[in-house]
């Protein structure tokens, strides 16, 4: 793991890496073999927003352990990987599924229990640490978090400004080893396209030191070619593509199908009836016993996907 | 017209948004307010949240139950990124912060993070979220919060999103510049702080609400002032439209 704030560091270990030129098409294990034990993965997407589940899935099924995960808002997946024993630290501003749903009872048995680490920023400390990061550069200074205790337990320092000599808060930046993003669009070579929001993925992918992408479609070079202002994250910087379609489901992804809120409702019923083992159980079935993305999907149903896609465009509208 | 304590804390977060330009909103009651202000008394406010949707119209029966995701962008005029759009706000440009409520101190100072210590607490709690960004940034933050002896507590276990800290002019000396919080907008009154030591104070009571309640729902004594002004109750067209908005009571609770 690059320490924080070791621009350094990052700079040499992308330098190192093998140049990500050319086609980039694998499957999703191949992707997701290059993920190793111990590493930081950052999450792409928001909360139930374009979040890589079928990437995140994989992650489990190879069973990959001693991660860090970081992410924004952080969603029910951070409960899947405390379930399955594979995350030592999650670094977030926020963790539960939505207000509805009420605490996560897994966040508080292993958090209080001591079982997992916790390190809380402010959403905006957060998005700073991965923009500095993007940006190749230790730190970005900022009014926010000063006076609070998020200060106090965080790597953050203040520092006196050398131009104005007011205070300022120095948010570190970030290096993930791994960025996962589900994205619309993108070409054999990498090149991605994002509808809607665009959340913190652009700072995440120039961040990490891998990106692996999973997209809706994959499309013709000359369709990039062709809209080149619709490339939100360059070939460059992209290290595998892989075409998962409903990729974030039962997440939503914006214009194409709305979050699954009944999946969601049935998840913690279980939970608040059968405890926090059910999440084990949950991943029996929804994880480790389906053998790919397909089977996965199969779980839900025609039905529930064809719902899913009509809500979107009632919401969205045509594109 | 009868109502409930959710919607009678929801009319009275909307009032407050007469004549401000732009509302950076949580998610809960008070983008319920914000969506209620702008469907009845203020049509052209600039709803902001923080998952990235500056400028939405939200549907009614569809408000979102997350900062970022269709529903919350609904006829937006923008959607940036999350780290920018809290740069909008660090630059200055939004005028209020809505956040909703945990636990908050005599001085606003909030808690959304952990009851007990922070390395091993009794309850861990969700997060800041963008509550700190919000309180730490905005020109004028009001909390929204249903009033509850729990939530307000003499003291916070932990300062999540800062008020005035400890009072005074420890905001400002701890390098907030800008901004404050300014209200605090509760089920049974409004409280504002003391200019000068900047402890809550109750500065109007709901209509029905004695001040006796008040005190039996607050941690900690609040001075109120006599006379004690006492705001208008809910309007029949503020609690139609409002219902109007959420039909389905996902956030009004029951009615």
């Amino acid at each position: 793991m690059i320490p924080s704030a070791d621009f350094v560091e990052a700079r040499r270990r992308l330098e190192a890496k093998p140049q990500a030129a050319g086609e980039k098409l694998v499957d999703l294990p191949s992707a997701i073999e290059r993920i190793r034990d111990g590493d930081h993965i950052a999450i792409g997407g928001c909360l139930f927003s374009r979040s890589p589940l079928a990437a995140l899935t994989e992650v489990l099924r190879q069973r990959r352990r001693e991660l860090t995960l970081s992410r924004n808002l952080m969603c029910y997946e951070g409960e899947l990987f405390m379930a399955a024993g594979a995350v030592v630290k999650l670094m977030t501003s926020w963790f539960d599924i939505a207000l509805p749903w009420g605490l996560s009872r897994k966040l508080r048995e292993d958090v209080e229990g001591g079982l997992v680490q916790f390190e809380e920023w402010s959403h905006l400390g957060l998005g700073l640490r991965y923009r500095a990061g993007a940006m190749g550069v230790p730190f970005l200074p900022t009014l926010t978090m000063i006076g609070s205790d998020l200060m106090e337990v965080t790597d953050t320092k203040t520092m006196v400004c050398p131009f104005t000599g007011e205070k300022l808060c120095l948010i570190p930046a970030l290096f993930p080893d791994v960025a996962l993003i589900h994205v619309h669009r993108a070409d054999r070579f990498g090149n991605c396209q994002i509808d809607g929001y665009p959340h913190m993925d652009v700072d995440i992918a120039r961040a990490a030191t891998t990106v692996i992408v999973t997209a809706e479609e994959i499309i013709d070079e000359d369709e990039v070619r062709s809209h080149p202002d619709r490339t939100l994250i360059p070939g460059l910087v992209v290290d595998a593509v892989v075409e998962v379609p409903y990729g974030s489901f039962p997440h939503e992804c914006y214009g194409l199908y709305e979050a699954d809120f009944d999946h969601f409702e049935a998840y913690t019923d279980e939970i608040k009836e059968k405890g926090t083992g059910a999440i084990n159980n949950y991943l029996e079935r929804y994880v480790y016993n389906v053998p790919n993305h397909q089977a996965y999907l199969a779980l839900f149903g025609e039905g529930v996907l064809d719902r899913q896609r009509q809500n979107a465009h009632e919401l969205v509208g045509e594109r | 017209m009868n109502f409930s304590p959710t919607e009678l804390l929801a009319v009275m977060a909307a009032r407050q948004l007469t004549g401000v330009t732009s509302v950076f909103a949580g998610v809960g009651v008070p983008l319920v307010s914000a969506v209620l202000a702008q469907k009845t008394h203020a049509p052209q406010l600039i709803i902001v949240v923080e998952g990235g949707s500056m400028g939405p119209q939200m549907m009614p029966g569809r408000l979102p139950y997350s900062t970022n995701e269709m529903r919350t962008a609904c006829r937006a005029q923008m959607l940036p990124g999350i780290t920018d759009t809290f740069l909008f706000a660090q630059r200055g440009f939004l005028d209020v912060g809505f956040v909703g409520g945990a636990q908050i101190d005599p001085f606003g100072n909030l808690n959304s993070s952990v009851i007990g210590s922070y390395q091993r607490p009794t309850v861990r709690l969700p997060g800041s979220g963008g509550a700190n960004d919000i309180i730490s940034l905005c020109r004028n933050v009001m909390v929204v919060t249903m009033h509850e002896k729990r939530r307000f507590v003499p003291k916070v276990d932990f300062v999540t999103s800062p008020g005035f800290l400890a009072g005074g002019e420890a905001r400002h000396r701890a390098g907030l510049l800008f901004g404050k919080v300014s209200r605090i907008v509760t089920n049974l009154g409004i409280l504002e702080f003391d200019d000068v030591t900047k402890r809550l104070r109750l500065e109007r009571i709901h209509p029905g609400v004695s001040v006796k309640a008040v005190q039996e729902n607050t941690g900690f004594a609040l001075a109120v002032p006599d006379p004690l002004p006492m705001t208008e109750a809910p309007t029949e067209l503020e609690l139609r439209m409002l219902r109007g908005i959420d039909p389905d009571r996902n956030f009004l609770g029951a009615a």
